[in-house]
């Protein structure tokens, strides 16, 4: 058991939240889509797990290399 | 009129700034939090914030903006291109208002934004269009397989409401049809608050070329030639040139003369885009869609005809046009348009928001014409598109045109954000643009190789 802090690597308005906390990811599969300069940018899970948490709301700014989730492999 | 409120930022509100200046007329910016000090904002003859950053909540903000135009005292509108400029009920609600709307009317905008209704109004006038199916309004998707069937594969899932490359999605059989369709229609329904899409065939080496067409409201129309914008990155177009290279004179004219016979059967009032693909092996041609907008490479043509669409925008709207015969509008040379994006070409053109720490282009001349709405220093923020700059060079003809380019984009210094000026010169470079044989599919085709070449 391990928990892996997924990061974005540009800065974006969280446009869509896919995931719970609680719910099963594959690897890839995105958790939220971040929309940056009008293009939708979704944030993955790098391996497959279980959604942690997630840190952020739709709406809100996520700065680039801010934690927005965690799921436990 | 005496006093224009710019619904627009950037490049676009600074753009049209001028051209009131140039008019004599008083110009009023509206501004976000993000943009307090914007270039559009100084620029402009009076400033007023409108709200927070995010545009639904100050560029998309009618009120807002109706609010603005009654404490300033302005008696036009010209809302540039995107956020407002294509939504009819925004062009009834500021003639509701008793102001001048600087465009085309609000029925103009509905015929031609609703994606289907524009292909059945354009077949309706002898102009070819791509083969499609009928509408599809979410949730429903009875009988698709069916539909693509008739279309044929590839095709494309499109979005009524969409444009500009936004909800659109390329389906290579029927195995992918539905989940895209849905997906497609969930996509635009939170986007565009549309969720309608229909089918369409995709031409797999295709050019984009489009016509300017600028119509006086009375069913009469002149054209400015075409441009093409076959160099295009995730749909977005980075490069635009006038006249179309290698294109058959006979195409060209009968591609205009389609352009205004639609203009002519909708009564096409202002500046507007008919845009066509065009099968690049046979030259056949057929109805995109048209733009009901300036458009961000309007500067391509006004550099080949010499003409200034803006003000003919302005001066239309305030019945003061001159009656322009088609004969007067000549193309002249060649002119080329490069897109200056705050992205990462290597990141698959990932945007790289972030602080110009250095900002330095080339000297503006005849033969060079630069239209930015940043200065060295400014913020280049998530919440609105990476346009940082528009390069457009003129030359005698395409060579010198696109040579001058190189030199122009070669004297660019950009720091503080990734930009995609190095691939821009290696795709103006690239041998297969050199020949004038760019497709839609080039920056994909080539991609690797112009993001490791280091432009000539």
């Amino acid at each position: 058991m391990a928990i892996i802090e997924i990061r974005t690597d540009i800065t974006g308005t969280v446009w869509k939240v896919l995931k719970r906390v609680g719910d099963a990811v594959e690897e890839d599969e995105p958790i939220l889509v971040l929309e940056s300069m009008k293009m939708e940018i979704p944030v993955a899970a790098p391996e497959r797990g279980i959604v942690e948490a997630i840190h952020v709301q739709e709406g809100e700014t996520a700065p680039e290399g801010s934690v927005v989730a965690r799921i436990e492999v | 009129m005496k006093k224009v409120l710019i619904a627009n930022r950037g490049e676009i509100a600074c753009r049209i700034v001028r051209a009131c200046r140039k008019l004599g007329l008083a110009s009023v910016a509206v501004y976000s939090e993000a943009d307090a000090g914007a270039l559009h904002v100084e620029l402009a003859d009076e400033a007023y914030a409108i709200g927070p950053s995010d545009a639904r909540e100050s560029y998309l903000r009618v009120d807002r903006i109706l609010d603005v135009a009654r404490r300033s005292g302005a008696d036009a509108v010209h809302p540039g291109y995107g956020f407002l400029s294509e939504r009819p009920s925004f062009a009834t609600a500021v003639t509701d208002a008793g102001l001048v709307w600087i465009g085309p009317s609000a029925q103009n905008i509905a015929d031609m934004g609703d994606k289907e209704r524009a292909r059945v109004i354009a077949s309706q006038c002898g102009v070819p269009v791509v083969p499609g199916s009928g509408r599809f309004d979410a949730p429903d998707l009875g009988g698709i397989e069916e539909a693509g069937a008739q279309v044929g594969y590839p095709l494309l899932v499109k979005a009524s409401a969409g444009g500009g490359g936004i909800g659109m999605r390329r389906v290579d059989d029927v195995s992918a049809l539905r989940a895209t369709a849905l997906a497609t229609q969930s996509m635009a329904a939170r986007a565009f608050g549309d969720g309608t899409v229909y089918l369409e065939r995709c031409i797999p080496v295709a050019r984009h070329v489009e016509v300017q067409v600028f119509g006086f409201g009375d069913g009469r129309a002149v054209h400015f030639h075409e441009r093409d914008c076959s160099t295009q990155r995730r749909f977005q177009k980075i490069i635009e040139e006038s006249p179309a290279p290698g294109l058959p004179a006979a195409t060209r004219e009968r591609m205009a003369g389609a352009a205004l016979r639609l203009c002519a059967a909708q009564r096409y009032d202002g500046a507007g885009t008919v845009e066509f693909i065009v099968d690049a092996a046979s030259f056949e041609f057929y109805f995109l869609e048209m733009n009901t907008r300036i458009q961000v490479e309007h500067p391509v043509t006004e550099m080949n005809t010499g003409r200034d669409l803006v003000a003919l925008q302005i001066d239309l709207a305030r019945g003061a046009v001159e009656r322009l015969a088609q004969a007067a509008i000549a193309s002249r040379g060649h002119a080329v348009e490069c897109r200056i994006y705050a992205e990462n070409p290597a990141k698959r053109f990932l945007p790289s928001p972030g602080t110009l720490e250095r900002f330095v282009l080339p000297p503006e001349s005849a033969q060079l014409r630069i239209d930015t709405g940043y200065r060295g220093g400014d913020r280049v923020t998530h919440f609105y598109d990476p346009l940082i700059a528009k390069l457009v060079c003129h030359g005698a003809d395409r060579t010198e045109a696109v040579d001058r380019m190189l030199d122009a984009l070669s004297r660019t210094e950009i720091a503080g954000v990734t930009t995609n000026v190095a691939f821009l010169r290696a795709a103006l470079s690239h041998p297969v643009f050199r020949a004038g044989d760019v497709s839609t599919g080039f920056v994909d085709a080539h991609w690797a190789e112009l993001v490791e070449r280091k432009a000539a």
